[in-house]
């Protein structure tokens, strides 16, 4: 799966205004309404959603990134949106650091498969530090996309 | 010493090896001295590290070798292989089902 499949364009964020993990988990949500890609009769829903399973457990999976997410009714397809903060946010990760480059998804319930193979290719691109770094350092939304696009092109190993 | 050993596992989580039960098999994995492998059919990865987990996208029913090598090998191999075998103490799907609604006791 390449991030073109589940990131939706006009959501992505290259400076967010939370600095709080329920406030940028609601920013992304909101951006996804915002882009048409989830109903906005479902964001509160989804956020309370998303922020429940963090309490399961952190999606700060280290090296400054979280992956918060949730299974939800209201989509029938992957669907994701990349934010970045300058600052960091202190998103209680595993590895304590603060998370500055955030990858949201909202799945629908019964695909499981579709949701591993984010998080696989999500896991496979932030391996490379140099990409990690320039994610980081996006000015725009413009620059975060044709960074995955990039990402998309060169990462073809599955 | 440096032993090596190995078990193969069937992933039995509904929904496969997702960021839970990734990140509590780096975390049981780096509780040993030995390296701890994951081998799928493409890949081989550093099960002390999530990221690394997660570039399998082991859905259920995936085979996977676990293969431990060091002192504590055969330690580190039981406790991998209990993590697997008790599905990571999940598959209560009504906990993970986050509409957020169903949930609510």
């Amino acid at each position: 799966m390449k991030f073109s499949d589940f990131v939706a364009v006009d959501a992505i964020r290259s400076h967010v205004d939370s600095s709080t993990k329920e406030g940028v988990i609601r920013e992304m949500a909101t951006a996804l309404v915002d882009a048409g890609r989830i109903p906005a009769a479902d964001l509160e829903s989804i956020v309370k959603a998303i922020l429940k399973r963090e309490e399961l457990g952190t999606t700060g999976i280290g090296r400054g990134v979280a992956v918060p997410h949730t299974k939800h009714p209201s989509v029938d397809k992957l669907v994701g949106t990349v934010a970045v903060s300058q600052e960091g946010i202190d998103f209680d990760s595993l590895d304590g650091d603060p998370v500055h480059l955030f990858f949201l998804l909202v799945s629908p319930p019964d695909q499981p498969g579709q949701h591993l193979r984010a998080l696989e290719n999500i896991s496979r691109q932030l391996r490379d530090d140099a990409f990690c770094r320039e994610l980081k350092a996006a000015k725009a939304p413009a620059d975060i996309q044709h960074l995955l696009e990039a990402a998309d092109n060169h990462g073809m190993v599955s | 010493m440096q032993d090596t050993v190995s078990r193969e596992v069937v992933v039995g989580l509904k929904q496969g090896l997702h960021a839970r039960p990734a990140d509590q098999l780096a975390r049981e994995a780096r509780k040993w001295q030995s390296r701890v492998e994951l081998v799928s059919k493409s890949q081989r990865v550093d099960g002390k590290s999530i990221l690394e987990v997660l570039t399998l996208a082991a859905e259920e029913g995936t085979r996977l070798v676990v293969e431990t090598t060091g002192a504590d090998a055969r330690e580190a191999l039981a406790a991998i292989v209990r993590l697997f075998e008790g599905n990571f103490h999940e598959n209560d799907d009504a906990a993970v089902d986050a509409s957020g609604r169903a949930t609510t006791p």
